[in-house]
């Protein structure tokens, strides 16, 4: 009934816990995601000393691109995990009505 | 090979074809079949408008000039989507709720409805987005000119005429599916559905593209990495601040800019959609993006050096003779600007028209121009189509002036840093209760400012910035540079300007808007916006469960009664072909249900009230401010109602009145007619008696019969004078009576009227008069009013039961009147009787009485005849009566001489 809406109960039953951890883990995804995709900014760049000095080797474009691309369907990977799970809730943000169809 | 008008027909065959599938889907749509219409599936493809010419054709020049810099463009957008709940949920939560219609009506309604923020946002947009508009423009004509250098019959080819024709064209689609019609909802189902259909072609295109150089032209995986590492771009080589500046500048513009907003928020019909869209449109950015550096490093291989590594994707396949393949990108670059260019006109043209037009169109119209719906309707589609026009026209004329040219990814990303301004405002609105309209409007205008100062003069480049300004800075003060604010130098202009235009944007909005004060209403769209989960409930908008078709069911039977409210859901149920006595809470069954209520309780309270329980769709405030003119409406019923209703209790008491005056006069009638009876009896039995013995008995004395004859004589004078008296009243009542006016002094009228009564009365009756005020000259009927104080006097001596009865006579005039005021010091007439004295047959006291209650009467018909009136003065000690008559004007002058 609306009452739930209005004042949610503060503990949940277990499903409804797991949820809420879900969505929390849902709201971390873009932030994994940034801290992923700033790797390639740690890597030393082909114009810098270390690399022209011939101290270290730049990483070369191939690997870049494994690693961004790769790390890219991770994300999605991780998106489609959550997507899948928030399906069966049917409704994301509503506690389910026992007994209804 | 591939002729110039051999791609002229295959480009207006696609058109032709997008023509089909955006006009089948409308009729879908119409016909309310549009299942598939609102898959998932079409919702992810058309946020691929994002994938405009710019990323289709640019991303491989990109690739081939900063490496894998390109990538970042499609990063920052993938972070937003698969961030969705935790941002884009509650975007797209708030459109629907508030029935947003765009990015600037977004910004304005969270603001308290400023329009003078949608219109800032507007102008922001418009800027912004023109010369992406030019951009699109120029990658179909360079796309058009690729192919007439490869053209071998060598047919002319009009680079102006091209664009002028390319723009037109989509002005048409834009103006034909965009606003063919006026939903509320602003869903464009034709239009959607025909870019899901570009973003397939688009993809498949690249694609095919990709798979050729890689399987064709480079031999495999294995081969096309290695060749990619001997390149020229074979080496990891990044510019940090680039790579993240520009990941943050494409995820703000991605939820910025007017053509997202409008796909991703206004066109969307399910908020669920949003759970697939959130990986599935990051897939199809991975896979537009997959195959770039294998095409960009292959045409640097294949193609001579100096070659435009933007149409790569076109020159490659061509140098190889596939002229098919390259049909095939160039409807994928075709789709790319188009679905871009016809999305973007028709989001400006909606902001355009709702912020711009249509307030200045309706303050032209002055008060009474909005009360015909049909009539705003049709302005509202006509200024829509005028925007797009001007829109693409500005686009036009952009592309013309410009000359094109400039490498196609920098005008992209000045465009974007514009659009970028909006997202403090935008963020701040949804997730910050304290943000305010000052704070908005001061981050808008800082950062826009800056934008144009740092990034767009200088990018536009030529004469539009000195080189003295780029150098020394504006008026010799080297720290506003516009490439080195503050003195900072060596940054990357891109960098510098995002940086210090976000971050001063974002300070005095947050500065503003903690030293200012919201107005109520911003207040109230505040909570509503940052609260919204609160607000509205479920994602399915209008849809709900068996729980709230009970409550639906109560509410109903509340306002149209129980036995209706059955009935109707009774009916509902059947239609439905279920059985039981709840229906399905299907949208069409809460429509009807809305319906029936607003007949009783106006329309925005059913709404509001089906809203409420349903959810879907939160109370506005124009929900609010409808429900309450609906109760402004019902009062102002109600208190007409109860005017109406006193004043029927007025008549009622009235009519109340006159009856009960009604009854008193018949029966005071009746006791009259006994009265008048008794005394027309009396004298007349003593007639009859005296006459009797005078007839019979003989042997009278000359004494005895002379008093009998005296007797008869005087009963029979009484009846004459009783008979008289009403003689005399029915002449006056019928207004029959002729008035003898002269003039005299009142003095001798109230002598002559005291001497009358007193002379030959036993009783005692002292009267006292102050002979000052009575030294008046009047004009009447004299002898009329000495009868009236005849009448009184007499009456005083008659009823006055004190044991020295006596009367005070004084005059003196109030108001230009003359009164008479006659005062005796006897007990008066009670209260309940005073009414009554002056009716016919009134007596007040049965046994005193000597007359048939016709005197006073009669004195009040006499000084009505004169202009006056005679009252009865209550409050006094005695009874006393009050002769009031008028003072023609040169009495009162007289009297005021004396």
């Amino acid at each position: 009934m609306n009452d739930d809406r209005s004042s949610p109960s503060v503990f949940l039953e277990h499903q409804s816990y797991r949820r809420n951890r879900l969505a929390d883990a849902a709201r971390l995804l873009p932030v994994i995601g940034a801290a992923v995709l700033a790797v390639p900014l740690l890597w030393p760049s082909a114009d810098s000393a270390q690399v022209v000095a011939g101290e270290v080797e730049a990483v070369p474009m191939s690997t870049a691109i494994l690693y961004i691309f790769g790390a890219w369907a991770g994300l999605i990977g991780l998106s489609v995990v959550f997507g899948m799970a928030a399906r069966r809730w049917g409704q994301p943000d509503g506690p389910q009505r026992p007994g209804q169809g | 090979m591939a002729s110039l008008n051999m791609l002229i027909f295959v480009c207006i065959s696609y058109v032709v074809l997008l023509f089909i599938v955006a006009f089948m889907a409308d009729r879908l749509a119409a016909k309310g079949r549009t299942t598939w219409l609102r898959s998932p599936i079409v919702y992810t493809l058309s946020l691929s408008i994002y994938c405009t010419a710019w990323t289709f054709y640019g991303a491989v020049g990109y690739a081939a000039r900063s490496g894998l810099e390109f990538v970042t463009i499609y990063l920052g957008p993938t972070l937003v989507m698969i961030g969705w709940w935790w941002g884009l949920r509650k975007l797209v939560r708030i459109g629907r709720s508030q029935r947003i219609t765009s990015i600037a009506d977004l910004v304005s309604s969270r603001y308290g409805k400023s329009n003078l923020l949608a219109i800032c946002v507007t102008i922001l947009a418009v800027i912004g987005v023109t010369p992406y508009i030019a951009l699109q423009l120029q990658s179909i004509t360079l796309s058009f000119s690729i192919f007439s250098e490869a053209d071998p019959s060598g047919a002319t080819y009009s680079e102006t005429a091209t664009v002028f024709w390319v723009a037109a064209g989509l002005a048409v689609f834009a103006v034909l599916f965009g606003t063919r019609n006026l939903d509320a909802n602003e869903r464009h189902h034709g239009v959607v559905t025909a870019i899901a259909l570009e973003a397939v072609v688009k993809l498949f295109a690249l694609l095919a593209v990709g798979v050729f150089v890689v399987w064709g032209l480079s031999g495999g995986i294995a081969e096309t990495m290695a060749r990619i590492d001997a390149s020229e771009i074979g080496q990891w080589q990044m510019k940090s601040g680039r790579w993240t500046a520009i990941t943050f500048l494409a995820a703000a513009a991605f939820i910025c800019l007017p053509r997202m907003f409008q796909v991703m928020v206004v066109e969307n019909d399910d908020e669920r959609h949003l759970r697939t869209a959130a990986w599935a449109f990051p897939l199809y950015l991975l896979m537009m993006s997959l195959f770039v550096v294998p095409i960009a490093v292959v045409g640097l291989d294949l193609l001579p050096a100096g070659s435009n590594p933007d149409l790569f994707v076109l020159t490659v396949p061509l140098s190889q003779g596939r002229d098919g393949l390259a049909m095939l990108a160039f409807l994928g670059g075709f789709s790319s600007a188009t679905s871009m260019v016809i999305v973007a006109a028709m989001a400006l043209s909606t902001m355009v028209s709702n912020h711009i037009v249509m307030p200045i169109w309706l303050s032209y119209r002055g008060d009474g121009g909005a009360s015909v719906s049909g009539d705003v309707r049709s302005v509202v589609l006509l200024s829509r189509r005028v925007s797009i026009a001007v829109i693409m026209g500005l686009g036009y004329s952009y592309f013309r002036l410009s000359g094109g040219g400039t490498a196609l990814a920098s005008i992209g990303l000045i465009s974007f840093t514009g659009i970028a301004q909006i997202l403090p405002a935008l963020l701040g609105g949804i997730f910050w209760r304290g943000a305010t309209k000052a704070g908005a409007l001061a981050g808008l205008s800082v950062g826009f400012g800056l934008w144009v100062y740092t990034l767009l003069l200088p990018g536009l480049g030529v004469g539009l910035v000195s080189e003295a300004v780029f150098q020394q800075g504006p008026f010799g003060l080297s720290w506003l540079r516009p490439q080195a604010l503050f003195g900072i130098t060596g940054l990357d202009p891109l960098v510098h300007s995002v940086m210090w235009s976000m971050l001063l944007n974002a300070a005095a909005f947050t500065l503003v808007s903690l030293f200012s004060f919201p107005s109520p209403i911003e207040r109230l769209q505040g909570a509503q916006f940052v609260n919204v989960f609160d607000h509205s409930s479920g994602p399915r908008g209008w849809s709900g469960s068996v729980a709230q078709v009970e409550d639906l069911m109560i509410m109903s039977q509340r306002i149209l009664g129980a036995a209706e409210a059955q009935a109707l859901f009774r009916r509902q149920v059947i239609l439905q072909g279920g059985r039981g006595h709840l229906p399905d809470p299907t949208p069409t069954f809460l429509q009807t249900l809305e319906r029936e209520l607003s007949g009783s309780v106006g329309a925005a309270t059913a709404h509001a009230m089906v809203g409420q329980i349903v959810g879907g769709s939160s109370v506005s405030v124009q929900d609010l401010m409808a429900v309450a003119d609906e109760s402004a409406q019902l009062l102002e019923y109600s208190s007409q109602l109860e005017a109406k209703s006193t004043e029927l209790a007025r008549t009622a008491r009235q009519l109340r009145e006159a009856n009960e005056k009604l009854t008193q006069i018949s029966l005071q009638k009746d006791a009259f007619l006994s009265q008048v009876s008794h005394e027309l009896r009396t004298p007349m039995t003593s007639i009859r008696a005296f006459s009797e013995i005078l007839r019979d008995t003989s042997g009278l004395a000359e004494d005895e019969h002379s008093r009998y004859a005296t007797i008869i004589l005087d009963e029979a004078m009484r009846l004459t004078r009783l008979l008289d008296d009403l003689l005399d009243l029915s002449v006056l009542e019928s207004g029959q009576v002729t008035l003898n006016m002269r003039e005299g002094v009142l003095m001798d009228v109230l002598d002559q009227a005291v001497s009358t009564v007193l002379a030959g009365a036993d009783s005692p009756l002292r009267v006292k008069r102050r002979r000052v005020g009575e030294n008046v000259v009047l004009k009447s009927d004299l002898d009329r009013l000495a009868q009236v104080f005849i009448n009184l006097i007499a009456n005083a001596q008659k009823y006055c039961d004190a044991e020295r009865p006596e009367l005070t006579i004084s005059a003196h005039h109030i108001g230009g009147q003359l009164v008479v005021d006659l005062i005796d010091n006897g007990s008066g007439i009670p209260t309940d009787v005073q009414a009554m004295v002056f009716e016919k047959f009134a007596r007040v006291n049965a046994e005193k009485a000597g007359g048939a209650g016709l005197g006073l009467a009669i004195c009040r018909e006499i000084m009505h005849r004169l202009g006056g009136d005679v009252t009865y003065l209550s409050g006094q000690s005695g009874g006393a009566f009050r002769v009031t008559m008028p003072l023609s004007l040169p009495k009162l002058a007289e009297l005021a001489a004396q």
